[in-house]
Order: structure tokens, then sequence, then C-alpha cells
């Protein structure tokens, strides 16, 4: 709760803020068949919170992620994020398989303009965050798909971001290592104070993750409603509260489906 | 709330120790294959296949097929080398034919690598020399000769022109495919952590293209060896010392079919020897690397 008061403290000051998307729409496509994707999303993240964008298909969850990193420019309206190039994390590791994992993320530090003396070691304090201490020295292949993401999530903090955008990021591991990703995340998120924007289309997942939930509608992509999740973390995808609030997020979801199927 | 609290005791320490096991299940083997099973699944055959082919030439010749000055019989050949051996310009006559195809091989790498870059980066570049430079590589580079003969006249910078048109457009072709094939994900990835412009290119685009870039400098390595040597048996002059294609040239002027047969198997071992010395391990040590090294 405490964080979406301040969250709306900040929005009259227009300072301190993560990330600031203010009337921001999209449209793809050439003058005759133009699709708008994103229609005058407004929605600020403050600093240290995890936000979830939830919704369906074709609901530009993505598209907007991909705004906020500055991969594309909206047609309209504006997105600031003060804290630097935010960093991003896709649903595939996206990692590079001709260097090593500590390679990988010392390749983050370099760019980011890290001296060499002092990468080796940052480095392996970074992939030690992820609880990865010997896979410095691993090669990409050599890993399980679960430490792969958490090499990612080691390179992704490596940009000393303030911001860190995650674009359904655990959305290919197997159910018990998501599980156990979801509460390494949280750890993460508490020890670091990053804030996050987490793309997803799993309720739950939404739920057991963020601070707040923002639903978006689809095509085109509005935001239809936003949930704050009082809930204690740590907190268990199995847990009551979780389960009660998805119930109630999910029919929300189910109703925008719904309208698309009417015309 | 009775739930949430026994989750707050174990996230710490079980955390660490689930995720251990975790790793510990998922993780990936990957094991070396034994010397002796290389030796007997690698070396074996070659050297069976070679063996045979051997013997059917000894029968060929034992069935007395055709006349001896057509074929000459293996150990004819063998005593080719052993004289040219203890003449001492056996070595001299592979020296000259490969120091010369090495270096323009080099000078075709430093030309072709930012040619191919610049195709494959720069669009109108493309639209510009793409076409061209793939139909380079169907033009047999020994149509070359004449022409560079004629700028040029007979002597060493003629024979680097010939290979250089001959192993230019591979090199630069094998880059395009290879900057070509790269995962759109990988270059979003590295735009994401700031590698963009020349920085991508060395950090991102190289790397990324290397498994292509390498199959195209092996081509490229077979294009100039194949262009110095139609360039050496067409042109021959004192002032460009004796290689294996003039070698080739000297068998059929004084009809040495043993010494024809000599300077062939010399242009096929020399060839071979390279691909399997550098370009061979060299991609192998890349795919491996990157896991793309499937064995069954």
């Amino acid at each position: 709760m405490a964080t979406t008061t301040l969250t709306k403290a900040e929005d009259r000051t227009a300072v301190g803020h993560a990330a600031r998307i203010a009337h921001v729409s999209k449209s793809f496509g050439g003058p005759e068949g133009r699709q708008l994707v994103l229609d005058d999303i407004t929605l600020d993240v403050a600093p240290g919170e995890f936000v979830t964008l939830l919704g369906a298909s074709g609901c530009g969850k993505s598209t907007l992620l991909n705004l906020v990193a500055g991969l594309d420019s909206p047609t309209a309206g504006s997105i600031e994020t003060p804290g630097g190039r935010p960093a991003l994390m896709f649903q595939e590791h996206a990692l590079f398989p001709w260097l090593t994992a500590g390679k990988n993320v010392e390749l983050a530090l370099r760019l980011r303009g890290v001296p060499r003396s002092g990468r080796r070691a940052e480095a392996e304090r970074l992939l030690g965050l992820v609880r990865l201490d010997g896979a410095y020295g691993k090669r990409v292949h050599e890993l399980s798909g679960g430490m792969r993401q958490r090499v990612a999530m080691a390179r992704a903090l490596a940009q000393d971001s303030r911001l860190l955008l995650m674009d359904e990021p655990f959305a290919a591991l197997d159910a018990i290592t998501r599980d156990v990703l979801h509460d390494e995340l949280t750890r993460i998120w508490r020890e670091t104070g990053v804030s996050v924007l987490f793309v997803t289309h799993n309720v739950r997942e939404a739920v057991r993750l963020a601070q707040r939930v923002v639903l978006l509608s689809s095509r085109p992509g509005r935001i239809a409603r936003e949930w704050t999740v009082d809930i204690d973390q740590p907190r268990r995808i199995e847990d009551t509260a979780v389960a009660e609030l998805s119930v109630e997020i999910t029919e929300q979801l189910r109703g925008e489906i719904r309208r698309h199927g009417q015309h | 709330m009775g739930s949430t609290e026994t989750v707050a005791k174990d996230t710490g320490q079980d955390l660490a120790g689930l995720e251990a096991g975790l790793d510990a299940l998922d993780a990936v083997r990957v094991s070396r294959t034994p010397v002796r099973e290389v030796l007997v699944r690698k070396v074996l055959p070659p050297v069976v296949a070679v063996v045979l082919v051997l013997a059917v030439w000894q029968i060929l010749i034992w069935a007395q097929v055709t006349d001896d000055y057509k074929l000459p019989s293996p150990s004819q050949v063998w005593d080719e080398v052993t004289d040219a051996w203890v003449q001492g310009t056996l070595l001299g006559y592979i020296w000259t034919s490969v120091s010369r195809g090495l270096l323009g091989f080099l000078l075709a790498l430093a030309i072709g690598t930012p040619l191919g870059l610049l195709v494959s980066r720069v669009r109108p570049v493309r639209a510009a020399i793409g076409p061209v430079l793939s139909g380079l590589q169907s033009l047999p580079s020994v149509a070359w000769v004449p022409p560079a003969v004629i700028w040029l006249g007979l002597d060493d910078r003629m024979m680097y022109a010939v290979i250089l048109l001959g192993a230019v457009p591979s090199i630069a072709n094998g880059l395009v495919a290879g900057v070509d094939q790269i995962p759109p994900l990988h270059l979003r990835a590295g735009r994401t952590l700031g590698a963009t412009g020349l920085s991508g290119t060395w950090h991102i685009v190289l790397p990324a293209a290397l498994p292509g870039y390498l199959a195209g400098l092996k081509q490229g390595w077979a294009f100039s060896w194949r262009s110095l040597m139609a360039a050496e048996i067409i042109a021959s002059s004192p002032d460009l010392g004796v290689g294996l294609g003039q070698l080739l040239e000297q068998g059929r002027e004084t009809s040495s079919m043993s010494m024809v047969f000599l300077a062939i198997i010399l242009i096929l071992t020399v060839g071979i020897a390279i691909d399997l010395l550098i370009f061979s391990p060299l991609e192998r040590w890349v795919l491996r690397g990157r896991g793309l090294l499937v064995r069954n």
C-alpha cells in the first residue's frame, strides 16, 4: 500500500519515478492498413516498485516494453526513464553463445563503461547474487534453462539500470523451475531495490510477484484496470490470498477477451 | 496467514538448497570422445579408402589396361617423389605454391572481410553489389588468367590478382550469409546492452556471424588454391619459379606421366592438408564452444 501512495504523491511532483509513460499510443503499418496497437497508455513505475502488466495475446504488452526499452519509438505520447537505459530480459535467455556465462555478464559491464580491472570481480559478484557461484566459466549450452535465465538476470543487473523490464522471462520454463525463480526474483528485487516492469499472461504469476497488477485490454491495448496487491512477501503461488485475487483478475480478463468475440 | 509464516522461514537457506538441487538435476553434461574412438571412427575410414584406391590402381597396372606412358604405376610415382626429395626440389615446389596461396588468401581475407561487412550492413551497397558478388562465385577463376596476364604481366602480381578475384567473393559472401543468419534476438539483446554502431559490430555482429564467416573462409581457401593452380598451369615464366602448377605443366611438356601424377597428388594433398590442419579444427572449435556440434 505504501508504495502506491508514494506513486500518487510522485504524480503531483513529477519527480522520482523509474518510468513515466504518458499518453502513449503506437500504431503499425502504412497509411492504408494502419493498426492501433496501444491506445493512450499512461503508467508510472515508482522507484523500487514491482509492477506486472497483464493481458491476453494482442494487448501490445511486449510492444509497450519495447517502447520503454527504447528499441522502438511511440507514435504519440512520451516515455521517460530517468535511471538511464532500462535493462531488458526476454522469454528466451538471449545469452550470447560465443561467450561463457561470466563473459556475458562482463560484456554488459564493459558496454556500461566499467574498467577492465573491476569487471571480473563484479561479474562474479552478480553471478553470486543469482546463486551461480561456480558458473563463471560455463558455456551457455552447458547450463539448464533455469540457470540460463539466472545468468540473463545477472547480465541485466550488470547494466546497473534502475529499471528492469521483463518480457515473460519465465514462460518457457517448467513449473518447478519457474516457482523457484519467482522466489529468486522476489529476493533479488528486495535486495537490490531495482524497479521492475514485468509482462506476463499468467495471472497467478502476476499476483505472486507484483505490488501492482495492471490489466491491459486487447486490440488496441488500453489500461483496463489496476489492482494493488496487498499481500505480504514472501508469497507462494498457492497462497489463498494469491488465489482469491487471481480469480477476481481472471474474471475481468475473461470479460475483456469475451468482448472480442461479440462482433 | 499460517502458510505465509512457514514460507518466510524457509526462504533463506532452503531456496539456495532447492536451487542447487535443480541445477544439479538439469545441468547438461558435456563429455569428450576418447582418443581411441576418434582414431577408429575418424582416422581409420579415410586410411582404408586411400589403401583401396592404391590397390585398384595397382590392379589396373597388373592387368595392363593401358600403355604405361598413360598410366604410371604407383611405384613409378613414388620414385618421382623420392627423386625430387633427394634433389631437394620437392619442398621447394610445394613451398613456392603454398606461400603464394596463403599470402594471397590472407590478402583476400583483408579485402573480403570489410567488403562482406559493408554489403551485409549497408542496404544500398547490398543492392548495388550483392548480386554481382554472388554471381562472381560461379565464374571460374581461370577466366581471369588471360586479362590478368595482359594487365599485370607474367609475375607474382598476376598470380595474386587471380587468387583475389577467386577468393574475395567467397569470403565476403560467407560473411554476408553469417550476418543474415544472426538471430534477431541477439541483435536486440545487444542493443539493450548498449552495443550499437561499431561497438555492436565488434561485440555482437562479428562473433555471431563467425560460423558462416568460417564456412566462407574455408571455401575462400579452396578457391584461392584452385585459382592459383589455374594461374600456374597457364602462365609459366622463369621469373615465376616452379610451383606445383608449373610442375604439372612440365610433366605434360616432357611427356612424364609420373611427374603429372606427382603434381596432381601434391596439389590435392596440400589442399586437403590446409583444410584439415587449419580450417576444420577452427570450425570445430567454434561450433563446439557454442554447443552446435551435435554428437550421436
